[in-house]
């Protein structure tokens, strides 16, 4: 078993922003340098490399730039958002196997810049590759937050959530990132108001439901539990990880399979749980995948927070914020810090067990962090 | 309407479903062995595999499980019909079976001529057929009576 044999010794980041100067490239070096200096480790001791088959920079490319030494372990994963904690997962693997010792991952993106296509902005070759999109394309649910909507206002009408319930969620990160200087939306206040009175994106879901527009990236440092006992920063163990999609899972596109509202964070809870001392009612924080509000609700039922259909409703009397039942997205998450696929939350997670959050909650010990619901996903039970 | 680039590919998988269309009605596939309809279209029977899928026609009815109204920024074509209504419909044969669609009021009308408002999750519907050009026609769905 993977159980806290491995840790994160090192985290780092770049500028959250729009219209950076950095080319992508850049932008990776720069947040695994600082990664590697927080952990107190020299590039010429990093032997694996993992990221997301989105990742625009090659692992040779990075190596190139960045001077590194043999690299013996490299390894991608899939599916966008439901990257992040499979990425540290297989580094995790990889280091305590033995294929390699110093593991990094990281994620750049210019998505705020225009620099990166998306996929339903123009028309392309790739976007037929997938073969649901026949299916949606032709009749207008063309972009990510069509595919979330259409589950969420099921899931509004079948279990009585509400647009109050997503602003729940939007508001606590906000709040979070109003304390936190590297967020993209740290000085912009948001009401109660201001959510309902927004614009519709795809109704049922407005603009604070959606997730940011970033340029920016991240990295983390990924060795033995011996080896990041003796670096610069307390370790934060990677207590258990998992992968998950069910049966006739449909990415984005999950309508096309029997139960859309039981999605593949279920298949991943089972697994995570399974190899874990740490169970849902043990854990202190959680970084809960934002890429849009009803994300949310329905990962905190698919990883046991509450039972189906009472996601919403954990979203009440302050759950989500700190003093909460679940301080959730402490940094403000891919709503109101930055959204960079995810690997914000990842870090965040990291400072959690170190104590060095800007919105630490107290005296905790346990984090969950996500990847996204609604495609194949993944997530990590980190630990002091 | 439809901007080129978004009409379905036609391949030899999914040609019976999109001919099914020209002609009239909703057709799909079926695992020979547990009649457990299929959809989307694969070139394997998940059911089954080593079992051809067969091709079946539904009767085409079913009622609407979700809906959302896209409001720009989106593609031109759908800019300028922004907000339309977007549905999800379950099959009367099989509520696991979804299609995605849009309510009209009658076959040919543009897809924002029924709002956002006036559309209820649990509305019976029933198929319709708007041709495209000559090699597509997209399916549309229409309100039927509760009961028939």
């Amino acid at each position: 078993m993977i159980k806290d044999r491995t840790a994160i010794a090192g985290i780092g980041q770049t500028a959250f922003g729009k219209q950076l100067p950095e080319s992508e490239l850049e932008l990776a070096c720069s947040a695994i340098l600082n990664a590697l200096d927080d952990a107190g480790i020299d590039r010429c001791e990093v032997d694996g490399l993992a990221s997301y088959t989105q990742e625009s920079n090659s692992e040779v490319e990075l190596a190139r730039n960045l001077g590194l030494g043999d690299i013996t372990y490299f390894g991608q994963v899939g599916y966008g958002g439901g990257a992040g904690p499979g990425v540290i997962g297989h580094l995790a693997m990889a280091v305590a196997t033995g294929q390699c010792r110093v593991g990094v991952a990281w994620r750049s993106r210019k998505r705020a810049s225009g620099a990166v296509r998306r996929p339903w902005s123009k028309t392309s070759s790739s976007l037929q590759e997938e073969l649901a999109v026949n299916y949606t394309r032709p009749f207008g649910v063309l972009r990510p937050v069509d595919e979330i909507a259409l589950l969420a206002h099921r899931y509004m009408h079948e279990f009585g959530a509400t647009r109050d319930h997503f602003a729940n969620i939007a508001l606590a990160q906000r709040k979070y990132a109003n304390n936190n200087p590297d967020a993209q939306m740290f000085d912009k206040i948001m009401s109660r108001e201001d959510y309902m009175t927004s614009r519709w994106i795809s109704r049922p879901l407005c603009l604070f439901d959606n997730c940011l527009e970033t340029d920016g990236a991240l990295a983390a440092v990924i060795v033995s539990a011996e080896h990041a006992r003796d670096c610069k920063q307390p370790p934060v163990f990677i207590h258990a990880w998992a992968q998950g999609f069910h049966g006739q899972h449909q990415t984005m596109q999950n309508f096309f399979c029997d139960d859309p509202l039981r999605g593949p964070s279920w298949a991943t809870a089972r697994q995570l749980y399974r190899q874990s001392d740490i169970q849902a009612p043990d854990i202190d924080v959680a970084q809960i995948y934002d890429a849009f509000t009803p994300l949310v609700p329905l990962s905190l039922e698919g990883y046991g927070f509450c039972a189906r259909g009472e996601g919403a409703a954990f979203t009440e009397n302050g759950n989500l914020e700190l003093g909460g039942k679940l301080p959730v997205n402490t940094a403000g998450g891919g709503l109101s810090e930055a959204y960079v696929h995810g690997f914000n939350l990842i870090t965040e997670g990291v400072r959690q067990m170190r104590g060095t959050a800007r919105n630490q909650v107290r005296d905790a010990t346990t984090c969950l962090v996500t990847a996204g619901e609604g495609v194949p996903t993944g997530a990590m039970i980190l630990r002091r | 309407m439809t901007d080129n680039a978004l009409l379905p590919l036609i391949d030899d998988t999914n040609e019976p479903f999109w001919r099914g269309c020209r002609e009239g009605v909703l057709r799909l596939q079926q695992c020979p062995v547990s009649k457990r309809l299929i959809f989307p279209p694969r070139p394997i029977n998940p059911w089954s595999p080593r079992d051809k899928a067969v091709w079946t026609t539904v009767s085409g009815r079913g009622s609407i499980w979700s809906v959302i109204a896209p409001h720009a920024p989106l593609l031109l074509d759908f800019t300028l019909l922004a907000p339309y209504n977007a549905i999800v419909v379950v099959l009367e044969e099989d509520p696991t079976i979804r299609l995605i669609g849009n309510l009209v009021p009658e076959v040919g009308a543009p897809i924002n001529a029924i709002s956002y408002d006036d559309i209820a999750i649990g509305t019976p519907v029933q198929i319709v057929f708007e041709r495209i050009n000559e090699y597509i026609t997209l399916p549309r769905w229409i309100a039927r009576p509760q009961q028939e």
